[in-house]
């Protein structure tokens, strides 16, 4: 097998992965069985595409391998499960490439993703279960792929997956084809959790960043997969829009030493335009259908900090204006906070600072916030007031970056305060 | 004679490529493009973007606009189009434009994320 068929075939089983394990899901009603289904079909295409070239169909060729491989194993007795009814027509087909494939699974399509995107956003699975499951089942990653992400033990990712696995399986999802709202709040929790995978990734600190952007950029695949299934969905829209313009400037967030490097201070030549061009064009799309949402909002806020060749170019009048929207939409102290920062760039920090004031109580132990809190001051000159924010800041920080990069605003501080204020006066 | 080479594949597929596949594989392209266009047989070269980035028009009366891309297979590609606009609601009017001189028909509207000139002279 030659170095490109590895590739076209590895390709194939990826993008034909969510289709045809959510259609054997359906039809086996079993997690485990679908998925040993899809496992053992994937090693008969791994022998059989090499050899008889490429079926036209992957997705529909592996289905269909997948249910007579599973249901011959059944018969054999293997399995102590329940045949379902209308196996025969189909175990007996050799060409799994007819065009039956088609008609069996294709108005399926659409629910069958869905539903497998959604067992794994089940309400009792804390966020990172969700993930976790998601990945090894949706999108096919190996256990040890993920917990190299996760930065765990693959015997603790295993046992996290296997537990998720466990509680999915006593979940009950109703396979029976959605109705309309049903489906919408199926969308809504898959956005969520598209939204933690990218998060995820997108959260990693720079000695890390490297290890974990393929969770970015697998949340943007799933991403384009829904938004292919719900075109017309302006939120989906928004959700696909937005990771693309945040992992547009993957390669400007950090400095060779893995140190964070601020908006304002990254290299806006390392953007990737093409990203931001799909971004733009997304949220163009959105826009037509005048029912704004978070993600949507969101995006459009990523978008006019990608559209901003300089700094001063960004447009922070409409910044604010977006964050009071998503204000109404999302009530949540660190959205007002976002909010400051752009008042301070419209109003100054004074009028920010006010702003934020009130949200003392409820991010008292939010980095954020006093690394925000500690910046005003700053500008305002109140530099022993910064220091003790941004003292606050660094024994709240989740990474050394996060550390690091407080530090730095420290240092500034004492610079200041030392002989160029004498100078000065 | 000028020629339009389209390009089909499953998308999907293309997207599950991994970064380094993608890059080796424009690598690859650009080898052989840059040879044509030395030749001076190469004219303008464009990769779409996804086609979650498509906007359909229907050049009915009036002109129906919808999400995602050409999906009837009754019709046939004939002919292209490359604009330049500001977003696209301006693409939009062009096509607008365009679909009350020729009406019937469907114009697939998609952003173009990579696009050369070329060197040819027609």
């Amino acid at each position: 097998m030659s170095v490109t068929d590895t590739a076209w075939i590895d390709a194939a089983l990826t993008s034909a992965r969510p289709q045809a394990v959510g259609a054997l899901l359906r039809y086996f009603r079993n997690l485990d069985t679908a998925e040993e289904a899809f496992q053992n079909a994937c090693l008969r295409a791994l022998k059989s595409w090499p050899q008889n070239g490429p079926p036209r169909d992957p997705a529909s060729w592996l289905i269909m391998v997948g249910r007579n491989v599973a249901i011959d194993d059944i018969r054999r007795g293997k399995k102590q499960e329940a045949l379902p009814d209308d196996d025969r027509a189909i175990s007996d087909l050799d060409d799994a490439e007819d065009e039956i494939a088609e008609r069996l699974d294709g108005s399926h399509y659409r629910d069958d993703i869905l539903r497998l995107l959604f067992i794994c956003c089940h309400k009792d699975l804390p966020p990172t279960q969700q993930i976790a499951l998601a990945l090894r089942i949706v999108s096919g990653l190996t256990v040890k792929q993920i917990a190299r992400a996760f930065l765990v033990s693959e015997a603790a990712m295993e046992q996290r997956i296997t537990r998720a696995k466990a509680r999915v399986a006593d979940a009950n999802v109703p396979f029976e084809t959605p109705g309309a709202v049903e489906r919408s709040e199926r969308l809504a929790s898959v956005a969520a959790m598209i939204y933690l995978i990218f998060n995820e990734g997108y959260s990693a600190s720079g000695d890390t960043a490297e290890i974990r952007s393929p969770l970015c950029e697998e949340a943007i695949r799933l991403a384009r997969l829904l938004l292919r299934l719900f075109q017309s969905e302006p939120e989906i829209m928004g959700l696909t829009a937005l990771l693309l313009l945040q992992h547009a400037r993957a390669e400007a967030r950090f400095d060779a030493d893995g140190q964070v490097i601020l908006l304002d201070d990254q290299d806006r030549s390392l953007w990737n335009q093409k990203l931001i061009a799909e971004g733009a064009a997304l949220i163009d799309k959105a826009m037509r259908h005048r029912r704004s949402g978070p993600y949507q909002v969101q995006a459009a806020i990523a978008a006019l900090h990608a559209r901003a060749e300089k700094p001063e170019d960004t447009d922070w009048t409409q910044i604010d204006l977006l964050y009071g929207a998503l204000e109404v939409m999302q009530p949540s102290p660190v959205i007002t906070l976002n909010r400051a920062v752009a008042v301070s760039k419209v109003k100054g920090p004074e009028a920010a600072l006010e702003m934020i004031e009130p949200l003392a109580p409820r991010l008292s132990n939010y980095f954020h916030y006093f690394g925000v809190r500690g910046a005003f001051l700053m500008q305002l000159g109140r530099n022993e007031e910064a220091r003790v924010a941004f003292d606050r800041a660094i024994a709240l920080a989740n990474t050394t970056a996060e550390a690091a990069h407080i530090r730095m605003h420290i240092d500034r501080l004492m610079r200041d305060s030392q002989p160029r204020n004498v100078k000065a006066k | 004679m000028l020629y339009a080479i389209l390009c089909y594949h499953d998308e999907d597929m293309v997207g599950s490529w991994s970064k380094e596949h993608d890059a080796s594989v424009m690598q690859k392209l650009s080898v052989v493009q840059d040879k044509l266009a030395k030749q001076g047989k190469l004219g303008p070269v464009a990769r779409l973007l996804p086609t979650t980035a498509a906007t359909t028009l229907r050049k009915e009366n009036p002109p129906l606009v919808l999400d995602g891309p050409f999906a009837e297979t009754k019709e046939q590609l004939l002919g292209f189009y490359l604009v330049e606009g500001k977003n696209l609601d301006e693409v939009l009017d062009i096509a607008r434009d365009l679909g009350e001189a020729n009406p019937g028909g469907t114009y697939e509207i998609r952003p173009v994320g990579y696009f050369t000139r070329g060197s040819a002279k027609t």
